[in-house]
């Protein structure tokens, strides 16, 4: 008897086995940088902790951050994109909601590199926008990177200011990381 | 045989039961990712602390320094003018002819310290402090309702008179509690609780120890423009003097700060204008004057790409 019960123990012991393919990935640290670039000034400003979520079966991708996340290396600068621009205190927030279209096309189990076809909402300053892009979805020892490089046209979110145009660029090239954990 | 078959059946059981979960496990992995991005916006409401940006938009209200410290490894070149009395009249410009100013640095060591060196050609005094926010103000996770800073000055002029006066005598000393509330985009208010240790006063009557309510505020009329006024009220003075009353005008451009003011005071450093203001709004003894400020980035971040 006594026999059994020690097998059977061990079977429903080693049949609860952890699920090792977690088919959705988060992190709270991606980056998000964003680079005006004008013959007058040049401004960079870095979020470090911007959530970003992906499905790795169905392709659904998500980000979100608060804009008093991006910093400045001029304070005075970071005032006033809060302030002036963004008007973080009646919008604090901006995110992204969409898919990676091609999503079969990545192997996540394989390591390398896959161009990643996006597609979804992009929310600032209160005013969505669908946006189209194209990225990386980078898959090494396990750890998966997606990243992706495009313009943003500051206007088309209804950001004001009479800076816009001169000492800062009309389009912004934006920098997405998500190093998922 | 009957053992075989019964340790068959457990593992059938165990095997299946473990199925039947997974399958649980899977589906219900599936729920929309943009419900989970939600609930993260709506947690991060609650777990992160949103501190309070901007109370003022510089490190001075008009006179007296503002909760504000500079950013870290950024410099602030400040440069402080003040004219002569406005009833001095037309013969006088209206005070214009006489200018006195401050040439001041101010740097951030961290983003909550700050010194500053100055230099004033009133009596020719310097002038070097620190600054350092205690509590900032701010909302989410940590409910703060004011922000506190904490200012230290050390003040010594150099001109000689015809008296000798020592080094230590011409020295004196200004501690001050900055408390402020950002009540909302427009108005921001401050108290500046103010101690002033004049190492020497001219009159045995006079205290050596000064005591001062700042009282100021700020409110923006613009996104680029504000108004702003600075009172402090003594608590115990020297001989013939008043309290300091401003009232001041802020222009805000890409990188520098514009202020201009109308003041009763003359000096330009918290020990002369708190403790020696001589004027009198009542009988136009006031000033014109202005502060223009330019910020320099010392030392930028590891890759950034910015010019500023």
């Amino acid at each position: 008897m006594k026999k059994i019960l020690t097998i059977t123990a061990i079977c429903f012991a080693t049949t609860f086995r952890v699920d090792a393919q977690d088919i959705t990935l988060k992190t709270k640290s991606a980056t998000i940088k964003f680079f005006s670039n004008t013959p007058l000034e040049k401004i960079e400003g870095i979020n470090k902790q911007v959530t970003a979520l992906l499905n790795e079966k169905n392709g659904q991708f998500a980000f979100l951050l608060l804009q008093k996340g991006f910093k400045f290396d001029n304070s005075l600068l970071e005032d006033h994109f809060n302030e002036n621009y963004m008007e973080s205190s009646k919008f604090p927030k901006a995110d992204f909601k969409g898919n990676i279209t091609n999503i079969a096309a990545i192997n996540f189990s394989k390591d390398g590199t896959y161009p990643a076809n996006v597609e979804g909402m992009l929310t600032i300053h209160g005013v969505s926008k669908k946006i189209i892009e194209k990225g990386t979805v980078e898959v090494k020892a396990g750890k998966v990177t997606a990243q992706s490089i495009f313009k943003i046209k500051v206007k088309d979110f209804g950001i004001k200011g009479e800076y816009i145009g001169d000492k800062i660029a009309n389009e912004v090239e934006t920098t997405v990381i998500c190093k998922f954990d | 045989m009957k053992k075989y078959i019964v340790c068959l059946l457990a593992i059938t059981v165990a095997a299946s039961t473990n199925i039947a979960t997974a399958q649980q496990k899977d589906s219900s992995k599936t729920t929309d990712l943009f419900a989970d991005l939600d609930k993260e916006s709506k947690s991060a409401d609650a777990n992160v602390t949103d501190y309070t940006t901007a109370t003022f938009k510089s490190t001075r209200i008009v006179n007296g320094h503002s909760i504000e410290t500079i950013g870290k490894n950024n410099l602030d070149f400040r440069i402080a003018h003040r004219f002569g009395y406005v009833n001095s009249g037309v013969k006088n410009l209206f005070g214009l002819d006489e200018a006195t100013m401050r040439i001041g640095l101010d740097y951030g060591l961290t983003n909550r310290l700050m010194i500053g060196l100055g230099r004033t050609t009133i009596d020719k005094e310097l002038d070097a402090y620190v600054k350092y926010k205690l509590l900032r103000q701010s909302k989410g996770k940590c409910n703060m309702p004011i922000s506190l800073t904490y200012f230290g000055g050390i003040y010594h002029y150099t001109k000689t008179t015809t008296e000798d006066i020592n080094a230590t005598n011409r020295t004196s000393y200004v501690n001050q509690l900055l408390i402020a509330r950002k009540f909302n985009d427009a108005i921001s208010f401050q108290l500046s609780p103010t101690w002033v240790h004049l190492n020497m006063v001219d009159l045995t009557k006079e205290d050596n120890d000064l005591f001062s309510l700042g009282i100021s505020g700020r409110v923006k009329i613009s996104k680029r423009v504000a108004i702003t006024g600075d009172y402090y009220h003594q608590f115990n003075k020297l001989e013939g003097r008043t309290n300091s009353l401003s009232l001041g005008f802020d222009i805000e451009t890409g990188g520098h700060v514009f202020q201009l003011h109308l003041t009763n005071s003359i000096g330009m450093n918290e020990r002369h204008f708190i403790t020696n203001t001589t004027g009198d709004w009542g009988d136009g003894g006031i000033r014109f004057g202005f502060n223009i400020t330019r910020l320099f980035v010392l030392k930028k971040s590891a890759g950034s790409r910015s010019s500023l």
